[in-house]
């Protein structure tokens, strides 16, 4: 019975995971760039939720709400500001670029909100609910956790493959000039893209801060990390790999920590990577591509 | 005399030119900051920051050769300078107990943290054949991690009957005399600063000459060849694995020299210090001075440690300022229109000041 709790437990972490990793694998499927400034949005979402919570006093919706607005709105400014005009640029020269986003978006943070951690206050907590005559309880926080994730995961398959702007994002990942000659407005769906996962790190800012109660402006980036591991792991560029490779992550997380060693976890967490890519080297659900002469 | 002439126009003949010009830039600087120390007119921040900036050159040179002339992308130098930091630390104590004087000890710690990065570079070479491009980055990023949480948690203790490891607790089970070099989180400690300015340069120029000698030698060459068509390469019967797994080795070796020069700066260091960040501040410094060019990587590594120590009066805003910095450098030198004008610009100063033909 430990054992299942635990296991909830990681599937509550792993969806976290898995909700950030769908912004770092959307971006890379369609902008093919490494978003380093992802775990950044993370932080700034955090603080908007807590002032929104805390100072202003707004109901939890409208907290997540405005969250996540600023979140998309910020997301969308980085991507016109900084990546646009990188558009042909190589990659390392984004990947720099994001990098700089990253830590102007931290620095910013720290000048503005100081260095000291904020408490986040207690959301969520709505008591337990118990199974198997009161042996295992399950918060109604780790559920609304998992039932998030498993929405936003069902909303974004079903955007993706029926809507008519999932098919111009699937267009745009297979072939960008392609896509343009067939008349779809390319930097719009990369907008769009970079929206829809700021707006998904705004979701998990909240998750996560409910999860570990401390914003700092330091705390996006071992879950973003963490996250983009799940991305690579599922197979970066996969959405249901995302989904996949964080549930995986959170999991071997959190039952490495208890039942091996939580000094070594991260140890053990990044040799599963490891491991997964010497015997897949495109992830779990990775496309494979060939080399054409 | 004439001999002399003749071999000044070999050293500056194209072909050799960037080699020269990066050993004159780093002996220069040498006898620049060598009299500003006579003469005491540098500050101790500057002073203090000498040593870890000549480590940077060197893990960013290794870094050029593998991303400028491999053409793969490492995120996890900061895992290589680790092992090279805590091999040589502990290297160091363990000779000093035979060899007097700091030069020897400190060239032996320093071959040691290279072999053991070496090592580890062959270790993680091997999914690296079989990975390319964001896979290969996620790898040795993942690497670093492993690197750093192993370290976290690593004890390792010298007495007279020779070296003591333990793991994540502290059971070396020592003689009285023994001394812990290692202390889990707490970090290194060497007690003794062997690594000296002088060493510094001397690791760059080692480090130049390498890198200067393998790129412009045959298997140069077919590395090169290996990074603009890795199908093409092999075509023509270079193997592209062994090539690959060679550079990776050589620059895991040089990162490791780096890092042991690093580690050996401080009497005492903590194995956080290696993470991820660091990894990025190395690629940064790679990236801004050009990948393939030596001497922009000297360059802008000593820029950029430079530049936020002279923003200290700023303090709140100096790293606002450096990651606005960095990002305008990207924008504006892969911005096609200032980049037009600044060629049109140059091909306008060569019109003025056209060049004598030599020939």
């Amino acid at each position: 019975m430990k054992f299942l709790s635990y296991l909830i437990s990681g599937i509550r972490l792993g969806s976290i995971y898995a909700i950030i990793a769908l912004g770092y694998t959307m971006v890379y499927g369609i902008a093919k760039m490494l978003n380093f400034a992802h775990g950044d949005v993370i932080m700034i979402g955090a603080y908007v939720a807590f002032f929104a919570l805390y100072r202003a006093g707004f109901p939890l919706v409208a907290a997540l709400l405005a969250s996540v607005a600023v979140c998309t709105i910020l997301g969308i400014t980085i991507e016109k500001l900084a990546y646009k005009p990188l558009r042909s640029a190589t990659s390392l020269a984004v990947l720099i670029t994001a990098i700089g986003v990253s830590y102007f978006l931290q620095n910013a943070a720290l000048l503005l909100w100081g260095s000291t951690s904020k408490i986040f206050p207690t959301i969520l907590d709505y008591g337990f609910i118990e199974l198997f005559g009161g042996e295992l309880k399950i918060s109604y926080q780790i559920l609304i956790t998992i039932a998030t994730c498993i929405v936003i995961m069902v909303c974004l398959t079903l955007f993706v493959n029926k809507t008519r702007m999932g098919k111009a994002m699937r267009a745009c990942s297979e072939d960008k000039d392609a896509a343009r000659l067939m008349g779809i407005n390319v930097n719009s769906v990369i907008s769009l893209t970079f929206a829809i996962g700021s707006g998904l790190a705004a979701v998990a800012s909240v998750l996560l801060c409910a999860t570990y109660p401390t914003v700092t402006p330091t705390l996006g980036s071992m879950p973003g990390i963490k996250a983009f591991t799940a991305a690579v792991l599922g197979g970066i560029g996969s959405i249901p790999g995302a989904f996949l490779g964080g549930l995986l992550l959170g999991i071997i997380e959190v039952i490495a920590k208890v039942y091996i060693s939580s000094e070594l976890t991260d140890a053990i967490v990044f040799s599963v990577l490891v491991l997964v890519l010497l015997f897949k080297p495109t992830g779990l659900l990775g496309r494979k591509t060939s080399e054409k002469v | 005399m004439k001999k002399i002439t003749e071999m000044l126009k070999k050293v500056f003949s194209k072909k050799y030119r960037q080699r020269t010009v990066s050993y004159l830039i780093v002996v220069l600087a040498y006898l620049i900051i060598e009299t500003a120390i006579k003469t005491g007119s540098i500050s101790n921040t500057i002073k203090s920051l000498l040593v870890p900036t000549c480590s940077y050159i060197v893990a960013a040179l290794a870094l050029n050769l593998l991303i400028g002339y491999l053409g793969d992308l490492c995120l996890g130098q900061a895992g290589f300078m680790a092992v090279g930091a805590f091999f040589g630390a502990v290297a160091s104590v363990f000779f000093s107990r035979f060899i007097s004087g700091d030069v020897p000890v400190l060239i032996l710690a320093i071959i040691v943290g290279g072999i053991a990065a070496g090592l580890c570079g062959a270790l993680i070479g091997i999914p690296v054949l079989k990975l390319q491009g964001d896979y290969l980055a996620i790898v040795t990023l993942a690497f670093c991690q492993i690197i750093k949480t192993l370290l976290l948690n690593l004890y390792v203790g010298i007495d007279s009957k020779g070296l003591h490891f333990s793991f994540i607790t502290d059971n070396t089970n020592m003689d009285p005399d023994g001394i812990l070099v290692i202390k889990g989180a707490i970090g290194a400690n060497v007690t003794k600063k062997l690594s000296s300015f002088t060493a510094g340069i001397l690791l760059i120029l080692f480090a130049l000459f390498i890198i200067h000698n393998l790129i412009n030698s045959k298997h140069g060459r077919a590395i090169q060849a290996c990074r603009d068509n890795k199908i093409a390469a092999s075509s023509v019967g270079i193997s592209v694995s062994r090539y690959k797994l060679l550079v990776f080795v050589i620059s895991a070796v040089l990162t490791g020299m780096a890092g042991t020069l690093y580690g050996l700066g401080f009497s005492s260091f903590k194995a956080s210090k290696f993470d991820f960040n660091l990894s990025i501040l190395i690629l940064v410094y790679v990236v801004l001075g050009g990948l393939g060019n030596m001497t922009g990587t000297i360059i802008s590594t000593t820029l950029l440690l430079v530049i936020p120590e002279a923003l200290r009066a700023f303090n709140d805003y100096r790293m606002i300022i450096y990651s606005i910095v960095l990002i305008a450098v990207m924008l504006i030198s892969n911005n096609a229109m200032i980049m037009y004008y600044l060629k049109q610009f140059k091909d306008h100063l060569k019109k003025m000041f056209p060049k004598r033909r030599t020939e």
